[in-house]
């Protein structure tokens, strides 16, 4: 395979390796603990893009019974990652309710404050 | 039909109808009362379940009657079967000490729900085991993340919100890199039964996306079972949550962590892609030792008990991760019996620590000093664990160094056998350093002052268990032996 197939041919791959990559150097970077759970988000959101990408099939209709249709997308990685967004509107909100617990004792959501509260 | 035939799908949905029904109760007492029954009954059906495995072999059970392929399956066999006894067995030793334990140390206003996430946590980790969907036990880790996520931030000390909220960043990203492994396998081979995902993958096993598949779950699962150096989690989380809580992590957490590791290497993977083609030994033994190792030093360091106790586990999960890499028949039956084994000896270190934090609000070197005398049987229940911790003969722990040094000598790494050795003996010094205190200073004015029964009978059940199971073996190292010998053994 030829170098520009290599890249258009996974355009979608390489979108949501990226999403991959921004979501982890936020979360790794990032101080602010809403900052680290937008990150988290991005992270989980290319991996969503990810599973969608694999049902593609060429050519293939909505994955919906229809007498024209000759070749159906595969509904099966559909079905997956909407448990998986399920889980991560899940994690998404006990973080945000562990963040108002933690501004409730620290006053402040900053890592480097807190660390500072914690020392004194 | 009859009840026996749905023991396979009794055992996860007992725990997880029972968790909202846990939170309808309302009043603490009532739930607590239930969640001890629904413990037990769990703790029943798994020693059912390791029973029939035993004597008629593994038990496949297709949720709905679908094909196996189509549905999800649960698969039972002799190395699931272990781990859900020791979960449930875990949950239905410490579930009853709750009952005093939450408050002292849980924040008032979490007490009502504090069994329901226990109850969830439970449900999640059988899950996880029983289950031979890669999916499902996708599903699974996370409903068990979630529920010891809250779990740590009930801890009564401001800091376990801070420790519960790292926790969950790293789990999440744990679980989602499993999660992206789990999608490349499925990618090349359409399937995500793993008996099934098994059979097909030696097909396209020569692919970059299995290889990339492989190294994900490899990933994630390091996360998830705290190998070094991915354990950064775990010293703030078990130090700042519940001691009772800690006692069931740090006795069944990390331990799913590793099965995880085992159950997708071995029966998905297979173990000649896994260490043949792939060489994740390379990777497992260092990292394991050197786990071992830092592990233990950091432990001598530390003034907080129960941070010692978590900077232990990451030596100890080490050594399971090692034994993994060792990629023999030994080194299965020494990761399968530590599993089993250190869960107890934690889960009797933490529960010591839970009752000194009882009576002294503390777990720090300071107020263990004296404690010999002040609490004669949470410390000796402390001598016995540790003992077993270090690896002296009679206790279970013997058991595992034993079986894990002899595999390091079967893979021909004798300097490595040595350094195992080394890393157990670090142990001698931070459990000395307790022992040094608690029975060779002088103790503060007081009386004797032993914690709540309560809370100690546990703790001495499971050192009891450190003891009969370091002595007869059959239980542990018999059924490892099945299991190792089913999985495959060496590649």
């Amino acid at each position: 395979m030829n170098p520009v197939d290599f890249v258009i041919g996974h355009a979608l791959q390489w979108g949501s390796v990226a999403l991959l990559m921004i979501g982890l150097y936020i979360v790794m970077t990032r101080g602010n603990l809403i900052k680290k759970v937008a990150g988290l988000n991005i992270f989980q959101g290319g991996v969503f893009l990810f599973y969608i990408s694999l049902s593609n099939v060429r050519d293939g209709t909505a994955p919906i019974v229809h007498e024209d249709a000759v070749l159906y997308t595969n509904p099966l990685p559909h079905v997956l990652i909407l448990t998986a967004i399920v889980v991560a509107v899940a994690t998404t909100s006990l973080a945000l309710a562990l963040i108002v617990r933690i501004r409730e004792s620290y006053s402040s959501i900053e890592e480097d404050e807190m660390a500072k509260a914690d020392l004194d | 039909m009859s009840l026996l035939q749905q023991l396979p799908a009794l055992q996860v949905a007992v725990p997880l109808i029972g968790a909202p029904l846990c939170a309808l109760m309302g009043r603490p007492r009532l739930a607590w009362m239930f969640a001890v029954v629904v413990a037990w009954i769990t703790f029943a059906i798994s020693v059912a379940l390791l029973e029939h495995v035993l004597d008629a072999g593994p038990i496949h059970y297709t949720m709905g009657g679908w094909p196996e392929i189509l549905g999800i399956a649960y698969v039972i066999d002799p190395l699931n079967a272990l781990v859900l006894v020791l979960v449930s067995g875990m949950a239905a030793i410490i579930m009853p000490a709750t009952r005093i334990g939450i408050n002292v140390e849980v924040v008032h206003r979490a007490r009502h729900l504090f069994h329901t996430m226990a109850l969830l946590a439970l449900a999640g980790m059988l899950g996880i085991a029983i289950t031979g969907d890669i999916f499902n036990l996708y599903v699974f880790l996370e409903i068990s993340s979630l529920a010891s996520y809250a779990l740590v931030a009930m801890g009564i000390d401001r800091r376990a919100t801070r420790a519960a909220f790292h926790y969950l960043v790293q789990g999440t990203i744990g679980a989602t890199f499993i999660l992206v492994g789990i999608g490349l396998a499925y990618m090349m081979t359409g399937t995500l039964n793993m008996a099934d995902m098994a059979a097909r993958l030696p097909g396209v096993s020569h692919t970059a996306p299995v290889q990339a598949a492989l190294a994900f779950v490899l990933i994630g699962t390091a996360i998830k079972a705290a190998i070094f150096p991915a354990h950064s989690w775990m010293p703030n989380a078990y130090t700042y949550a519940p001691s009772l809580v800690s006692a069931f992590f740090g006795a069944t957490a990390t331990k799913i962590g590793a099965y995880m590791l085992l159950r997708l290497v071995y029966s998905v993977f297979g173990a000649d892609y896994a260490f043949g083609e792939m060489k994740i030994g390379w990777v497992l033994v260092p990292l394991g030792l050197a786990g071992a190792v830092a592990g233990s030093i950091v432990a001598v360091w530390q003034h907080d008990l129960r941070r010692m106790l978590a900077y232990s586990s990451v030596a100890q999960v080490g050594y399971i991760a090692a034994a993994i890499g060792f990629a023999n028949h030994d080194g299965l039956i020494a990761a399968i019996v530590h599993v089993f084994n250190h869960g107890l000896m934690k889960g009797a270190l933490f529960l010591v620590m839970a009752c000194v934090i009882m009576r002294l609000g503390k777990a720090d070197m300071e107020s263990f000093r004296g404690l010999g005398r002040r609490m004669p049987l949470t410390m000796g229940c402390f001598v016995v664990a540790g003992l077993s911790m270090i690896g002296v003969p009679a206790t279970v722990g013997f058991i595992s160094k034993w079986y894990l040094v002899s595999s390091a000598l079967d893979a021909g790494l004798w300097p490595l056998a040595l350094v195992i050795v080394g890393a157990s003996l670090i142990a001698v010094i931070y459990i000395w350093r307790v022992v040094d205190v608690a029975y060779f200073t002088d103790p503060p004015p007081g009386a004797r002052d032993e914690a709540p029964a309560m809370l100690v009978i546990p703790a001495v059940v499971l050192c009891a268990l450190c003891i009969v199971l370091g002595v007869t073996t059959d239980l542990t190292v018999g059924v490892a032996n099945t299991a190792a010998r089913l999985l495959g053994g060496a590649p």
